[in-house]
This record gives C-alpha cells, structure tokens and sequence, in this order.
C-alpha cells in the first residue's frame, strides 16, 4: 500500500491548465525527486499533496495510515522570514502545533520531541539564537527539524538547497539522505539533476503532456531523459 | 520638578483624569500586542485604512444621530478588516491597493457626508477632533471606561490562548495550513481584534495616529529583541509607558494628548534604534 497515489491528475493554476495526465505513487521508505522546468506545475503539485489547493481534475488518495497534514513541509524561504524577530526553539516547536489539540500552550512531550529533533539536526547549541542571524544552512536545519516535528514519516522539500554554497549544499543533501535511510519517506522538487540521479530512488518528470513516473533507473532509459541530454541541461 | 508632581497630583483628582488614564494605558497594551503581528505580516497598513474606515463611519453615525455610536462604527470597521483580508488573499486588487482605496475612499465619505448634513458651526473644529481625537479622551463616561476594560481583557486574553497559533501563522502561514492549522480563522481573528481596537483608539489618538500606536512600539522593540515572546513584552512595556508618559506631559503642557503619546513613541523608537544598533556592533 502506497502513501500517496495520484492517477490522472490534472495541474494547473488559476484555472488554466499546464500538465495532464500526471501518474504517481509513494510508497513508505521512497526518496521521490519531483523535477520539470518553470511553471511546468511542481508547485501546484506540491500544493495538492499538502492539500493547499484541490487538484483540477484526477484522483488524489492518502493510504497506509497516512492522514491529511501528516506531511512535513520544508518551504522556500520567504519575504516575511528574512528579518522575523524569532528564536530557533520558538520555531522547531511551532512545529509541533498540530499535536496541540484544543490546548492553548505547548505539553512537555510536544518540548520533548522539538528538544530531539533539534539534537537530530545537530543544531542544539543555536536554541536561543536568534533565526535571522543563521546562515543559510543552518536556517535550512531549523525549518528541517520543524518538518520533522510536525510529521514522522514523510517530508516534503521545495527547493531546499536554493541560495546554498556548494559545500552545505552536498551537507544538507547527505543529512536528507540520512534521514532516508532512518525510514523517513522524502519528497523533494528540485531544480538539481545531479542530485536527483545521485540520491532518488524514484523520479516524477513533470512535462504538459507526458509526464514520467518510474525509478532513476528506469528514468535512465526513458525519453524524458534523452530529451534532458540532447538539450544539454545536466550539463549547468 | 516638584512642581511637575503637584500638577499631576493635582489632576489626578478628577475622575475624567484618571479614566482617560485607564483607557490609554489599556488601548496601548492591547495596540501593541496585535501590533508585533501585523508589522510582521506585512499589515502595517492595514491599521490606517481601517481608522479612515472608522472615522467615515463615526462621521455618518454622528450625523444620523445613530443610537449606538460605537456599535455601529465598531460593525462597519469590522466588515472593512474582514473583506481587507479577504482581497489580501485573492490578488485581483492587490492587497496595498486595496486598502488605500478604502482609505482615502472613506475618509473623502466621512468629511463629505459632515459637510453636507452637519448641524454644528464648527465643522472643522469636529473633524479635528475625530481625526487627531484632542478632547473626546477627557470626556468619557464611566460606562465607556467599563466597555474598553472588558474589550481590553477580552483581547489580552484572546491573544494569550492563542499566541503559539498567532505566531505560526505569522512566522509561516503556508507551514501552519499544511500542518493543519486554521490559519483561515486566526487571520478573521487578527482582523477582528484590530478592529475592535482602532475603534476604542479612536476617542485617544483619534484617526490618523491610531497606526501610531500599533506600528511604533512593536517596530523600537523589534530593533533591539531577537525573539518573538521578548518583541510582544518589550513592545507592550514600551507601549504602556510611552502612553502614560504622553497623557502625563499633555495634561501638565496641555499639549493635544494624541500627538504628544506619538511623539514620545518617536522618541523612544529613535533611543531604541541606537541600543540595536550599538548592540550589533558589539
């Protein structure tokens, strides 16, 4: 049984349409890279998982115990953010806020588990630091272990490695990859082919009319990626 | 100095004193605390359409002679932060733009509909006041003072069960939805509580400086504090004190009490500027 199943999906924004016929699933333990070129609907896509918008036309199923706003969303960094007055342990436990209930403060299991994921991040010591003076890694890091407050078994990144130097860049790939291996399912869009064939276990190429769905091996093989090569673009 | 303190002393006597006094510090406690969230949510603005809203509102309420003043404004300011969120969230008529039209739309309203129908002689002498709110704070009757202590605590505590949901719909509104928070309902609730305060704002600082009050003191502490619990304090501490402050120098000068309270928040904005800024350095 998959986690997600989408059959026949239909993208698109404000009511026109981009990508048809969209076919994927992910099952528990997948590292799903999600690629396409600007505006082809990753964005839209990812707003349909995270039950943001409604898709305009297909079916769209949870499964395996999965439950509506169970996915860890890492976002891109917004406007808002860059000169936020917030402490790092303010920000991880805001994670935990769907855990709340109807109670208005935050329980001491809800502290304890932002408290581990913080240690899971390796960010403990910048707890009282304040989120706008971190670098963009460790910024990364914090919305991360915020992710994995809110859900334990799939997290959703978007873009995550945007505006990273090289170095933190192949970090945050491998601290991902190890969260994977932990069991910890990962959808990730990316601009980044390298990345996606070195660490994906499965690719969703989104294109208007026939999108790819298969494993990076089988990805390997497809037209999708001849295309990819002929237009030289592994090569940026 | 000692001559300062008899003054005070002196006015402090008189009921109407000590309750423009309750008020004020009140308004600026409840200001502050909503202020931190809309200066973050890039709502700055949003204070000032909604004190237009509430001055052409008084204005037609005052003429019609409207049993309920306050009721009335308070229902149509409501309405007017409602439908501003709502185009906020719908891009068809930018957010901003939004709220401009409805600014200078109701402030052009409210001082057409004076002119025309007003019975008084001294039209701008009116419109002064409901604008810049000089003498109506000294005026208030006790039932008044008795509503906004119940509107004040009602929003303190409001905003104190709700505080780790504000801040995650502040921090991030797209994590918090997806995590299955609200943020829908916390945006009506921001929208309503500011409402509700500019309307109470209104006999203090009148129209036009009532952003003042919710901008200046969460935007000093943001200079200096670097997480979201100390900003709200030092912004509610900052704002309390620059309101007594104010009211105290305006009845010992008898300056105009709202534009006295807006320039000592300039003043303390300005000192708390320097402290972030020696404070980076270091």
């Amino acid at each position: 049984m998959a986690y997600i199943t989408c059959e026949n999906l239909l993208l698109g924004y404000d009511g026109i349409p981009v990508a048809k016929n969209v076919n994927f699933t992910v099952s528990p333990g997948d590292y799903l890279c999600i690629i396409g070129e600007n505006g082809a609907g990753k964005s839209t896509l990812m707003k349909t998982i995270l039950h943001l918008t409604a898709p305009l036309g297909g079916t769209f199923h949870l499964g395996d115990g999965l439950k509506p706003y169970e996915i860890g969303y890492l976002p891109q960094q917004t406007v808002v953010q860059k000169d936020f007055p917030a402490s790092v342990w303010e920000i991880v436990l805001s994670g935990t806020l769907s855990k709340s209930g109807f109670h208005p403060f935050y329980s001491k299991a809800q502290k304890k588990l932002a408290m581990d994921n913080l240690e899971r991040m390796g960010i403990t010591h910048l707890k009282e630091e304040c989120y706008r003076n971190l670098s963009g890694g460790q910024q990364q890091r914090v919305l991360l272990a915020r992710a994995l407050c809110a859900a334990s078994k799939i997290i959703l990144l978007d873009e995550p490695v945007t505006g990273l130097d090289p170095k933190v860049m192949t970090e945050f790939y491998q601290l991902i990859e190890s969260l994977n291996k932990e069991g910890i399912t990962v959808i990730m869009i990316s601009h980044d082919m390298h990345a996606a064939l070195q660490y994906a276990s499965h690719i969703l190429h989104i294109e208007p009319e026939n999108s790819f769905f298969g494993t990076k091996e089988e990805y390997l093989l497809s037209d999708a990626w001849k295309q990819m090569q002929a237009g030289g673009v592994t090569n940026e | 100095m000692s001559d300062t303190f008899e003054i005070v002393r002196y006015y402090l006597q008189y009921p109407f004193v000590r309750y423009a006094l309750i008020v004020g510090v009140l308004i600026a406690l409840c200001s502050s605390l909503l202020g931190v969230t809309l200066v973050l949510k890039r709502f700055s603005f949003i204070g000032d359409g909604l004190s237009h809203v509430a001055f052409g509102a008084m204005a037609i309420a005052t003429i019609f002679k409207l049993v309920g003043n306050t009721w009335f404004v308070m229902a149509i300011t409501i309405v007017a932060a409602v439908l501003l969120l709502r185009t906020g969230q719908n891009t068809k008529i930018k957010g901003d733009a939004a709220i401009a039209m409805l600014s200078v739309g109701s402030l052009a309203i409210g001082y057409l509909v004076l002119n025309v129908f007003s019975t008084s002689a001294n039209v701008s002498g009116d419109v002064c006041t409901t604008l810049f709110g000089s003498t109506s704070i000294l005026t208030l009757q006790k039932s008044e003072v008795w509503l906004c202590i119940i509107l004040s605590i009602a929003v303190v505590c409001m905003f104190v069960l709700c505080y780790n949901r504000i801040f995650a719909v502040t921090f991030d509104e797209n994590f918090a939805k997806a995590t299955g928070t609200k943020a829908g309902v916390y945006n009506l609730l921001i929208a309503i509580i500011t409402a509700i305060i500019i309307v109470m704002a209104m006999n203090l600082v009148g129209s036009l400086l009532i952003s003042a009050l919710i901008i200046f003191p969460a935007l000093s502490a943001m200079r200096v504090i670097t997480h979201f619990k100390g900003v709200v304090i030092y912004s509610a501490v900052i704002s309390v004190v620059c309101a007594l402050l104010g009211m105290l120098i305006s009845i010992v000068y008898s300056t105009p009490v709202g534009s006295t309270i807006v320039s000592v928040d300039i003043v303390c904005f300005a000192i708390n500027y320097v402290i972030g800024r020696v404070l980076r350095k270091s």
